[in-house]
């Protein structure tokens, strides 16, 4: 290698910290602060949605069923490989090995890039079935024979529906970016076993996204099957 | 004139690099507390300059100075500047940023550069804000309210609650700073029961913002959507909740008031103890009611909707929770009061600002337990009892905090001091005008006068006037120190490392700080606010 471990370590170590063990756990234990504010954003809107669920329960079975499930299903899969690979990745970087680092990150990247891909395309389908909040906003169960109950209150599901994944998929762009940085700093050999905080941090918050999604899928996709 | 005369002048962090861009691009803490200093002072003008107007167009009982569409926009104009772009960022941003390094012995803050950040979210907020606001403003008071915000208003709501929703994350980020840099930047020996109270009550506020903020911001971020894309969540007529709205809101703007008085009751908890000259009662029960005011604000939160139509049995539960606030804030009052007992007091300026803290505190603290109480507030909600008792706790509580910790960090932060006579001056002009101010509100208020209209029976006229020229007195009081920092800035005597002879590393350090604020870490080997066993002698850094 062009540079030592210890090299890289005396590089990245800041003034304002005494060594590199306490540089990397106060970074680490920042992003754990920087994720419990996530949550409390995401709580916000999951309180919202448990208010006008209980509200409006048989209005959000119905928009429910719109839900393409075994998309969604894909998603959970593909999002919950892209966490393994992240934590290898992760592990890779730990113990010295920064080309594998780089080929697992890439993979993650392209996870994530599909489950942004197939969000696209249900997008697209809520879209074209004017199952957007607003004034074009109009909503058919589908089934002649039982007509929408209430497609006002199916609305606030879909506006919940859209608000919830919208800034979900916004923070898997940001992870994309996140990741795509690493990867960049990871083929110039900035890490080393005594300085991979860095991707520590980002693999925190990419799995954080991963683990909103896994409450949106059953809350959003699989409300009870057996109504409408 | 200044008696001792440095030939040669010491690197500190004001000269060590000069030009526009050392300032900007600068990840030293020190010098980003001077850049909120001054951000956030032009903001105190601005929402001054609204609050003057509304006082004036108070004058007479007619509405004849603006029309109610526009004081509709002065109020609500006001608050928000006073609200989001003072009081929240106003002693941690400006003090804390400055001197919770220099406490904890750290060369700065754990994210230097989130700090910065910080800052220019905080700048990119205002700007978004104050472009709402230049053209053509916002009337739907500070706090949003649904469906009137969402749908009626035909001003630039949105423009606001993004600015604020901006400016929230800067708020986030220098919470999760400060609580990151107590706990892992604290100098060796620096344990949590040796630390200082402006740290306790900072760490207390700083896990408001980051757990609080949070929710406004997507709660404005719905608001902001529901206007633009018409969508239901809050707006009635679409089966949306406008009290979910005043839940969400209330759940950050509660706490929110315990952020920002927290850092001032920090500031006051070390001036107390400095100018009597004796350890702080009780240091224990100070720290811990804090985190307990901190706590207890997170579940208090529907005593703003008594009357909204929230359910009895809900009410009575958040009436009873907000007494419970009573017993922290009554704690550290009382250890304040027992700290100065027996203690040489020496008045000065900053310690005037406490006395002024304590009392005018103390009146709106307990007139908040007038208003959470369930009968009583039925009376006093949405009348000027509300506007008395809020303005006693954030002007007569926190601004005074404000003052005084700028006060009595001024000879570190600028390395001069500031003239003593004009200060105590300003400091008798702010109290006698604050209270002249809003004593009479309380009176009007419980007599029934509504908030929030330009125009008012005539019978309110002596009152009104009252508290016009109590205004005007208190501007005077707030224009006057910012004439003598400045001037103190070129003129003042040359401060010496420790001026009040207080304990504390920030006190060890010489004035201003240099750089890396410390030459060697400091390590702790006492208790703190040690005052009465080594009561004059200087206690020396290092070994």
């Amino acid at each position: 290698m062009a540079t030592s471990d210890l090299q890289i370590a005396e590089h990245n170590l800041q003034h304002h910290f005494a060594d590199m063990e306490q540089q990397q756990e106060t970074s680490t234990f920042g992003m754990w602060m920087f994720l419990l504010t996530e949550i409390m954003f995401f709580g916000g809107l999951f309180t919202a949605y448990l208010v006008y669920r209980s509200s409006y329960y048989t209005a959000f079975v119905e928009g429910s069923q719109k839900m393409n499930i075994w998309l969604g299903a894909t998603n959970t899969a593909v999002l919950i490989c892209s966490s393994l690979t992240m934590a290898l990745g992760v592990r890779a970087a730990q113990t010295g090995k920064p080309k594998l680092m780089v080929v697992l990150l890439l993979i993650t990247i392209l996870f994530g890039l599909g489950f942004l891909g197939i969000k696209a395309v249900e997008y697209h389908e809520h879209w074209t079935n004017h199952e957007f909040p607003g004034p074009n906003f109009h909503f058919e169960t589908g089934d002649p024979a039982h007509p929408p109950t209430d497609p006002q209150h199916t609305e606030i599901y879909f506006s919940l529906y859209w608000a919830m994944t919208g800034l979900h998929a916004l923070h898997m762009v940001i992870g994309v970016g996140l990741v795509s940085w690493i990867i960049i700093m990871g083929l110039r050999r900035a890490y080393s076993p005594s300085y991979y905080s860095p991707v520590e941090i980002v693999g925190l918050y990419w799995h954080f996204v991963d683990l909103v999604w896994i409450y949106l899928f059953p809350l959003l996709y699989l409300i009870s099957k057996k109504h409408g | 004139m200044a008696t001792a005369v440095q030939t040669v002048e010491r690197e500190n962090y004001l000269n060590s690099n000069y030009g526009i861009k050392s300032w900007l691009l600068t990840t030293d803490h020190k010098r980003i507390a001077m850049l909120y200093l001054v951000s956030i002072t032009a903001m105190f003008w601005i929402g001054g300059f609204f609050a003057m107007m509304i006082r004036l167009e108070l004058l007479t009982p007619q509405g004849d100075l603006v029309s109610s569409d526009t004081y509709n926009k002065l109020f609500s104009m006001h608050g928000i500047i006073m609200v989001f772009f003072f009081l929240i960022p106003s002693v941690p941003a400006v003090i804390g940023n400055f001197v919770i390094p220099l406490m904890v012995g750290a060369k700065d803050l754990a994210f230097p550069r989130v700090n910065l950040l910080s800052w220019y979210i905080y700048m990119l907020g205002a700007i978004t804000a104050l472009t709402a606001m230049v053209t053509g403003g916002v009337d739907t008071g500070w706090t949003f309210y649904t469906p009137f915000s969402t749908t009626y208003s035909n001003t630039h709501v949105i423009g606001a609650a993004i600015g604020i929703f901006i400016t929230g994350f800067s708020s986030i980020l220098t919470g999760l700073n400060f609580i990151v840099t107590i706990h892992r930047m604290r100098a060796p020996g620096l344990t949590w029961r040796r630390l200082p109270l402006f740290c306790w009550s900072n760490y207390a506020a700083a896990l408001i913002m980051v757990l609080g903020t949070p929710v406004i911001a997507i709660t404005l971020l719905l608001v902001a959507l529901e206007r633009a894309f018409n969508i239901g969540v809050f707006n009635p007529q679409l089966g949306g909740d406008p009290l979910l709205f005043q839940h969400l809101f209330w759940f950050y703007s509660h706490p929110a008031v315990y952020i920002m008085i927290l850092p001032g009751m920090g500031v006051i908890s070390e001036i107390v103890t400095c100018f009597s000259r004796k350890r702080v009662f009780g240091y224990e029960f100070v720290a811990l009611a804090s985190i307990a005011i901190a706590v207890l604000g997170f579940v208090v939160w529907a005593h703003h909707m008594f009357v909204a139509g929230i359910s009895v049995y809900s009410a009575l539960v958040f009436s009873l929770l907000s007494y419970f606030v009573a017993i922290p804030s009554a704690v550290k009052v009382f250890n304040w009061t027992a700290t100065m007992y027996k203690g040489s007091i020496r008045y000065e300026t900053p310690m005037l600002y406490a006395f002024g803290f304590i009392g005018l505190f103390t009146i709106g603290g307990l007139t908040g337990i007038f208003l959470a109480s369930l009968g009583l507030d039925v009376h006093v909600h949405d009348t000027y009892f509300v506007v008395a008792h809020f303005h006693y706790v954030m002007v007569g509580g926190m601004v005074m905090a404000y003052m005084a910790g700028l006060h009595f960090w001024w000879p570190k932060i600028s390395g001069r001091m500031y003239p003593e006579a004009w200060a105590k001056l300003s400091a008798l002009l702010v109290f006698v005008g604050f209270n002249t101010t809003f004593f009479p509100q309380f009176i009007m208020g419980y007599m029934g006068a509504p908030r929030r209209y330009h125009a008012y029976p005539p019978e309110f006229q002596v009152l009104n006037v009252l508290s016009t020229a109590g205004a005007s007195i208190l501007a005077v009081g707030y224009v006057l120190p910012m004439i003598y920092f400045l001037w103190s800035l070129r003129y003042g005597e040359l401060a010496p490392p420790n001026p009040w002879n207080a304990v504390g590393l920030e006190w060890m350090t010489p004035s201003p700080p240099p750089t890396h604020n410390f030459d060697e870490t400091p390590v702790v080997t006492w208790e703190a606010y040690d005052y009465e066993s080594q009561p004059q002698e200087e206690v020396t850094v290092g070994h």
